[in-house]
């Protein structure tokens, strides 16, 4: 029998779990735009990984169909490098929230983008830790009160976009789960980028902390004009506090840590034991 | 006089200033020219400063410990004399430099040769102070320096100006031995047979045996003593196509293994105990996700961050009790370096068939150490793949299937119908996580069926010493030839001790070592830590109360400090 290629569709990436998530959640957006994005690609589901945290977010892998590595809390991106680094034709997905990425887990965004590692991180903010119901989370903003910050947050929320443009990452974007199109777009582009795609979502929580309203009042799209390749011009946007940009915000091409890694030396897939102990003798 | 032919030589002085280096090169020359040799060493953990030592003990039979006390002690200042002069044994050697050591009046033969002058005068060659001791030394011990010059040649090829210097160096230390000095002492190291041997030290069995088990992954962070087998790693797997990664922390290691395990290539990390203690979250999660992974602890002295440089077998409890919840875990310590080799393999085989961790525990005075060995007959060593799904294991695939083994074949990324996601949330056999109290009743007892099927399928360990033993050892990790030597020298003093060392020690080789006490009067179980870790753990898994021997000073066991010790339970018996 001659295998046809069928064309795959949306279904054929969405899992038969019924997503945990509460009504109105801003992930069922990300989840959207993250199966359209996967048949958009037509990816064959074997060769996907999709690698998640803890949290809310973290239960995406069960709502998908590919391979999925529900991981530790924070520690989504280096099981991803591994995975990746293990097998480069892997098309490898971090699927990772706020508190994951710019709380417990903040030591390995920096790292994963200066290296360049071929994965693609999508960060699901939605500025407060959901599952544990309500605390505050890395990326409230200063006076948010929670649970846990009574009187309101004191420190300076992170900054996803900013601290991914300042540490190397060379594709960094930023989405909206109200607006899935867009955010699928993103998600195309980043997972077709050779390199470290990060693409900040705001994804908010309707039960603990629901800013559609406050975002639908901020975003902004980025100039029709805008040049990606302008880091500085990228680095001050991501500075600007009353407005929330959407788009990608900057896209270069740098070598791919786990390709050069294997251009060092000329690959001899066998190891010769006896020749190897030889320089002991 | 009758010659010795087994020296135990310890040189000291100031880090920085050549003792690890000179210990480095007499040891390999040793080797090279067919003796065997055994090595300690310890120097501060700082670069430069503070008191460094080095070890060496070589002769023509098998040697498996360092000795007891020091038949030659080079001193190259006043505070090295002043440590170690105390350890000459009856006739032993004092070699110093009259310009910095005076020594007191002692019945140490003395051989005063004001090296830091000849070095500074003579050849005008300051650094090249150690290598006229290391002449001195190949010329009074009867060293052929042939395999000293080559061993400079190679250390300085790319640096031809200071390679002819080192060689004069050399050359002018064999000449003050032979020549300026009348030889009163019995030392000398008679002709041997240059069989096929190897020299390595325990970092580089390792590294050996892993990637001749399969590794094609590593990730650690620099962290004394297992920083080597990182540089190994580094630069051996590009070549086979595998990665070796530098990660920002221990955390970010053991994720990047099991995300390349995950994805089936052999992982491996390596630590110490302060790094070891960052990777427990994950130790657990490899385990509840049943994912294979290898994790090296090369032991110091800890807590926190404890003793860098020194020896304790502290670990054994983080390593058989570490992480919450209950997993099932696979621990190994090897014996020795060329136990390594075997034992590394070993590890990778334990992790893969079983798909949990492999906690395998080194020291730092077995990574450290350089020995003598045999070259491993790798044809007695196979290597174990883990179990992959079969195409028809692929229709309606359930990953974490509930076999009786407890072994569920594990797809990999890229087999089609094999797509499930490793959890560690609780998760039924086709991994959803939606019933975990009912998953959890069913997946515990599965996953603890693993070490089951482990400990009926693994090596067990072996007796030895006399047959009608009335005291029997159990030991493990680095301590084996220390403790062999000890049971050797009591025999053949009338005393009937036998040993039991497991390499395997979680699962524990029960029955074996049940039969063992059971056929012993008294049971002693030397260890290199305080609190008793290995006795504790024996006494709540077998019928036993042994008598303890702990050290925690830094330093490995002396044979004479563990014979002491049988000779008192003897007595009392």
């Amino acid at each position: 029998m001659v295998e046809t290629a069928t064309k795959l569709v949306v279904k054929d990436y969405k899992s038969d779990v019924k997503p945990t998530w509460c009504p109105g959640c801003g992930d069922f957006g990300v989840l959207s735009a993250s199966l359209k994005a996967l048949a958009e690609l037509q990816l064959k589901k074997e060769d996907v990984v999709v690698v998640s945290g803890i949290g809310c977010s973290g239960r995406m892998t069960y709502f998908l169909t590919p391979y999925g590595m529900h991981g530790l809390h924070g520690r989504a991106i280096p099981l991803a490098t591994g995975v990746k680094f293990a097998n480069p034709d892997l098309t490898v997905l971090v699927m990772a929230g706020d508190g994951d990425l710019f709380s417990i887990g903040a030591g390995h965004l920096p790292h994963a983008a200066a290296r360049n590692v071929d994965i693609t991180v999508i960060c699901m903010d939605n500025q407060t830790y959901g599952l544990t119901k309500a605390q505050a989370s890395p990326t409230s903003k200063i006076g948010h009160t929670s649970k846990s910050t009574p009187h309101g947050v004191i420190s300076e929320p992170a900054n996803p976009v900013l601290t991914a443009l300042s540490s190397g990452a060379t594709f960094v974007a930023r989405g909206y789960s109200a607006k899935p199109p867009q955010l699928q777009d993103l998600i195309v582009r980043g997972i077709q980028h050779k390199g470290f795609a990060f693409v900040h979502v705001q994804s908010p929580c309707t039960e603990f902390h629901d800013t559609f309203d406050y975002y639908n009042e901020r975003i902004e799209q980025l100039p029709d004009d805008w040049d990606p390749s302008d880091r500085e011009a990228a680095i001050r946007l991501a500075l600007t506090d009353d407005r929330e940009y959407l788009g990608l915000f900057y896209q270069t091409e740098r070598p791919v840590y786990e390709t050069t890694a294997r251009e060092w030396a000329p690959i001899n897939d066998e190891f010769d034991v006896e020749t190897y102990l030889a320089q002991f003798a | 006089m009758p010659s010795k032919n087994e020296i135990i030589i310890r040189l000291a002085g100031e880090g920085g200033e050549g003792v690890i280096s000179t210990g480095d090169i007499f040891t390999l020359g040793s080797a090279r020219s067919g003796y065997n040799v055994f090595t300690f060493r310890t120097y501060p953990a700082e670069i430069k400063g503070g008191h460094a030592w080095y070890h060496i003990r070589v002769g023509s039979s098998s040697i498996r410990s360092m000795g007891d006390g020091v038949d030659v002690l080079v001193a190259f200042n006043a505070e090295a004399y002043h440590i170690h002069h105390h350890l000459l044994n009856p006739g032993g050697v004092l070699i110093y430099d009259p310009d910095t050591v005076t020594p007191e009046n002692s019945d140490a033969i003395q051989y005063p040769i004001p090296f830091n002058r000849i070095a500074r005068k003579d050849l005008e060659f300051v650094r090249g102070k150690n290598v006229v001791v290391t002449g001195f030394l190949a010329g009074l011990f009867g060293l052929e320096p042939a395999s000293l010059e080559d061993l400079i040649r190679n250390r300085f090829k790319r640096r031809p100006e200071i390679l002819d210097k080192n060689m004069k160096a050399l050359e002018t230390g064999v000449a003050y031995a032979t020549k300026e000095i009348t030889k009163s002492d019995p030392f000398y190291l008679s002709e041997t047979n240059k069989v096929g041997r190897l020299v390595m030290s325990g970092n580089d069995a390792i590294s050996a045996g892993a990637l001749y088990a399969g590794c094609r992954y590593y990730a650690g962070y620099p962290i004394t003593p297992a920083s080597e087998i990182l540089e190994t790693m580094a630069r051996e797997l590009p070549r086979l196509g595998g990665i070796s990664l530098q990660a920002e922390d221990e955390i970010a290691s053991i994720a990047s293994c099991i995300g390349a395990s995950f994805s089936g290539v052999k992982a491996m990390t390596a630590t110490s105990g302060p790094g070891f203690s960052l990777m427990t979250e994950f130790m657990g999660y490899a385990g509840m996700a049943e994912i294979p992974l290898v994790l090296i602890d090369a032991q110091r002295a800890g807590p926190s961050t404890g003793m860098p440089t020194k020896l304790e077998q502290g670990d054994l409890n983080h390593s058989l009790y570490g992480g919450h919840g209950d997993f099932p875990r696979i621990v190994i310590a090897p014996g020795d370096v060329k136990d390594c080799f075997h034992q590394i393999v070993n590890a990778f085989n334990m992790a893969e068939r079983y798909q949990t961790i492999c906690v395998f525990l080194s020291d730092q005075s077995l990574s450290h150490r350089t020995e003598t060995l045999t070259k491993p007959d790798v044809s007695t060593i196979p290597v174990i793949d883990r179990e992959k799904p079969t195409d028809g294991d692929l229709e309606g695939y359930l990953r974490y299937l509930n076999t009786e083994t407890g072994i569920s074949p594990m797809s990999i990324p890229g087999m089609k119908g094999g797509a499930y996601t490793s959890a560690g949330l609780e998760h039924d056999e086709a991994g959803h996580v939606d019933k975990p109290m009912e998953s959890h009743l069913m997946m515990v007892p599965k996953r603890y069926r693993k070490i089951e099927t482990a400990r009926r399928e693994m090596e067990k360990p072996n007796r030895y010493g006399v047959v009608d033993a009335t005291i029997g050892l159990i030991g493990w990790g680095s301590t084996q030839g220390v403790i062999e030597e000890a049971v050797d020298r009591v025999n053949a003093n009338g005393i009937k001790a036998a040993a039991m060392h497991p390499k395997v020690l979680c699962p524990l080789p029960d029955e074996e070592l049940q039969a063992f006490i059971d056929s012993v009067d008294y049971v002693l179980v030397p260890e290199v830590n305080y609190s008793g870790q290995f006795a504790h753990y024996l006494q709540a898994n077998l019928n036993v109360k042994p008598v303890r021997l702990n050290k925690y000073d830094g330093l490995p066991f002396t044979p004479g400090e563990i014979v002491a010790k049988i000779e008192e339970v003897a007595s009392h018996g």
